[in-house]
């Protein structure tokens, strides 16, 4: 009994001096854990092959014909810059991302989806159906179909045919031009399914209120619509121009980059440099100043994000 | 189960998956050969998957226990190798054979993906039948042999008969000059509209059939016939600012200028090459086509794009050197061999299934299969294989006038090099003289400065 009453008491005192050590701790293991795994994964297989990236891009490593790689320094940067078809590559990158992405995508998507707000429910399944379905494709299977459409004997030049309209070899005429419609064409989807929920999201009152104050619907757009979707429009240019950076599939398809260089966009410079000529360490470097570009861009939309609304 | 088990169960699994994938390699058994080979991307071509599946059902039979299993890489050339190289890099993923075109073996030899051969050869008594050229064309600067060649090639002029005679011109045509190979091609075009008049391989998406089909079949048919124009042996340098560099140039210009070749948004197809032995040759859309000795592989019994007939349709005539001087006519040889990766986990095995496929018996048969010419003096002296095939006689006999690229370690670069050249002549781009020294430069530096001015 004695015992028993003794030892009754331990118990509750050696509890609350555990929990009171040790609360945070303990759920801090009980809620990290199960992160664990998943950034162990992070680390493995994405942090990891982008640490062993960036060291490749310092050696002259390549694919064939060299029995050990060296460490080179700033050697693959410095050629890069003075590499006419890099500065080429840079170039034609910059006008495919801003002519299918800022210019196509982002405002085809909103026109689509501010057009969509009004529109009837068939026609609003129907458009957004085949906007989806563009999008859904595999990135190869577009580029078939788009080479298809914009080749010699292809449906473009049938159509311009059968108007009476001069026609040419889209693809070696107009080659960039080509390959950033195809990207439009492909990714509009996407912005416009953002610009749709981010137009849902306007409470009806404003929009009311601003008609009955006689505001048409150019003023609408102007003065309330976009202020208001204006973090909507950052981040969708944002992924849009990160994604179109990354086209490399599509491009590949129709082109090649071809014919000569004439849209060739970093990626496919990259992939030439690496695997056709085997310069693993030189297309390395090529590929972290493509990450740099997207990092531009991105620092630039997010100032535009960050002034007042 | 509390919320948060399902994710960490689920994480936990990955994470093993993912690990055990990594440590698994690539599971050959020591019973097992692992054989990779480059797989037409035409899928009704199938000459190379057939040929292969009688050899591994041969093999198993003459080996029990043992198995083959075939790796085919379905690619264009250019992926193929990238392919390739990236699986011989490590264990593994490194077959225990592949098939290796010589184009790239001393790259491939100098970056240690492959394994001498020369312990397996000394014991292999069928290795004398081999004649010395092709013994030579696997052995890398260390003297040591790399790669059992499984036969040759050599290239000359294809000419449909039907557009000849519309044209007016001679069936039994044999061009002397360049300029005579040109103006046939003129009169065509002027002649029979719809057609192409001279194909030529040319640009990067052509890949080294641009090079060594179109390029080299013109450069190296400048000058005495016995110097090579690209690379030069005695100070180990490549040869830049020649003027044969830039008439072969002016010749693949001449070509897309006056629309004597294919439409250029064809030519820069990189699925040119099949569609010209799939559809062009056999419907008679092409007059001239500057091609290699494997054509009819397409068209035998069984590769799908049957065309028996070819032999009536078409006509063979030597690509004639510059001005017609001697020795008169051109062509270039490569051909493809079988190597050991040094990261093969079965090189014993591999060498043995080399020696099924290299009887004399099952070598002809290849040969004949894939139209390539004997590199086994048993099989080239046999009249089986002489008559097999009509134009046999005719590629074998360019053997003797045939030549071999410098496919030393820059050779791919210096490939890719003048395939940009020809694409710039051939879009219009660039001038000759600009397309030129574009090349000069690339040369610079992708033999890092080992080139010399002629």
């Amino acid at each position: 009994m004695s015992v028993g009453t003794r030892a009754a008491p331990a118990t509750p005192v050696a509890a609350t001096a555990v929990s009171s050590r040790r609360p945070g701790r303990a759920r801090l293991l009980a809620r990290g854990l199960p992160v664990v795994p998943a950034v162990v994964l992070l680390l493995l297989f994405l942090a990891g092959p982008i640490v062993y990236c960036a060291y490749i891009a310092f050696t002259d490593l390549q694919l064939t014909g060299q029995a050990h790689s060296s460490f080179v320094g700033f050697d693959n940067f410095r050629a890069a810059f003075k590499d006419e078809a890099f500065l080429n590559a840079v170039w034609l990158t910059l006008v495919f991302t801003v002519l299918s992405s800022l210019v196509g995508q982002n405002t085809l998507g909103l026109t689509l989806a501010a057009l969509m707000q009004r529109a009837s429910k068939p026609v609003r399944t129907l458009v957004g159906g085949i906007v989806i379905t563009a999008w859904v494709l595999p990135e190869v299977v577009a580029g078939f179909l788009l080479y298809a459409f914009f080749r010699r004997e292809g449906t473009l030049n049938a159509i311009l045919d059968w108007l009476h309209l001069p026609t040419q070899n889209w693809l070696f005429t107009l080659p960039i031009l080509a390959v950033s419609f195809a990207n439009v064409w492909r990714g509009t989807a996407f912005s416009m399914l953002v610009y749709s929920a981010a137009l849902n999201e306007i409470p009806k009152e404003i929009t009311e209120a601003a008609e009955v104050d006689g505001a048409g619907g150019w003023r609408r757009m102007w003065h309330i619509t976009l202020p208001m979707i204006r973090r909507s429009i950052g981040t969708n240019l944002m992924l849009n121009t990160l994604q179109t950076l990354s086209v490399f599939g599509l491009i590949w398809v129709m082109t090649r980059g071809g014919p000569g260089n004439r849209s060739q966009t970093l990626p496919l410079f990259m992939y030439e440099q690496a695997f056709q000529k085997s310069m693993i360490g030189y297309g390395t470097a090529v590929a972290l100043l493509l990450l740099v570009v997207g990092a531009l861009f991105s620092v630039v939309y997010m100032r535009l994000l960050r002034t007042e609304v | 189960m509390r919320p948060t088990a399902t994710p960490l169960l689920l994480a936990t699994l990955l994470t093993a998956t993912a690990l055990s994938a990594c440590g698994s390699g690539s599971g050959s058994s020591p019973d097992t050969v692992r054989i990779s080979f480059k797989q037409s991307t035409d899928n009704s071509i199938r000459v190379m998957d057939t040929y292969l599946g009688q050899m591994k059902k041969e093999f198993e039979k003459a080996n029990p226990g043992k198995k083959v299993e075939l790796v085919p890489i379905k690619a264009p050339d250019s992926e193929y190798y990238t392919k390739l190289q990236q699986m011989l890099r490590s264990p593994k993923t490194a077959p225990d054979l592949v098939y290796e075109d010589t184009f790239l073996i001393n790259s491939d030899i100098t970056s240690g993906y492959l394994k001498p051969l020369d312990a397996y050869l000394d014991k292999w008594p069928d290795w004398d039948q081999f004649i010395d050229t092709a013994k030579s064309a696997a052995k890398a600067q260390d003297g040591k042999t790399y790669g059992v060649p499984d036969g040759t090639d050599t290239r000359g002029l294809w000419f449909d008969k039907g557009v000849f005679q519309k044209a007016g011109l001679p069936a039994d045509w044999q061009p002397k000059s360049w300029d005579e190979v040109l103006s046939a091609a003129r009169t065509i075009k002027r002649k029979v509209p719809g057609v192409v008049p001279l194909n030529v391989y040319t640009g990067k998406p052509a890949g080294e059939a641009a090079t060594m089909q179109g390029f080299e079949m013109l450069l190296y048919g400048t000058g005495d016939g016995k110097t090579d124009p690209m690379y030069d042996a005695g100070s180990k340098k490549w040869i830049t600012g020649s003027q044969a560099f830039k008439d072969a140039l002016t010749f693949v210009e001449t070509v897309y200028k006056e629309k004597l070749g294919p439409d250029v948004s064809d030519a820069l197809d990189p699925n040119y090459g099949t569609t010209v032995r799939g559809e062009l040759l056999p419907k008679g859309k092409i007059g001239i086509n500057l091609d290699g000795s494997w054509l009819p592989q397409d068209w035998q019994q069984g590769a799908g794009h049957e065309w028996p007939e070819w032999s009536q349709k078409l006509g063979l005539a030597y690509m004639p050197t510059q001005h017609g001087q001697a020795p008169g006519k051109v062509s270039m040889s490569g051909g493809w061999t079988w190597a050991i990766p040094s990261k093969a986990g079965n090189p014993d095995l591999a060498f043995k299934f080399v020696e099924t496929m290299q009887t004399k018996a099952n070598a002809q048969k290849w040969y004949i299969a894939n139209s390539g010419i004997a590199v086994r003096k048993d099989v080239a002296s046999d009249p089986a294989y002489v008559q097999a095939q009509p134009g046999i006689k005719f590629f074998t006999d360019l053997v003797a006038s045939t030549h071999y690229r410098p496919a030393y370690p820059a050779y791919p670069k210096v490939s890719t090099a003048v395939q940009e050249a020809m694409e710039g002549v051939t879009t219009g781009d660039s001038s000759v003289d600009k397309a030129a020294s574009g090349y000069d430069e690339e040369l610079k530096t992708a033999t890092d400065g080992q080139v010399v001015r002629k």
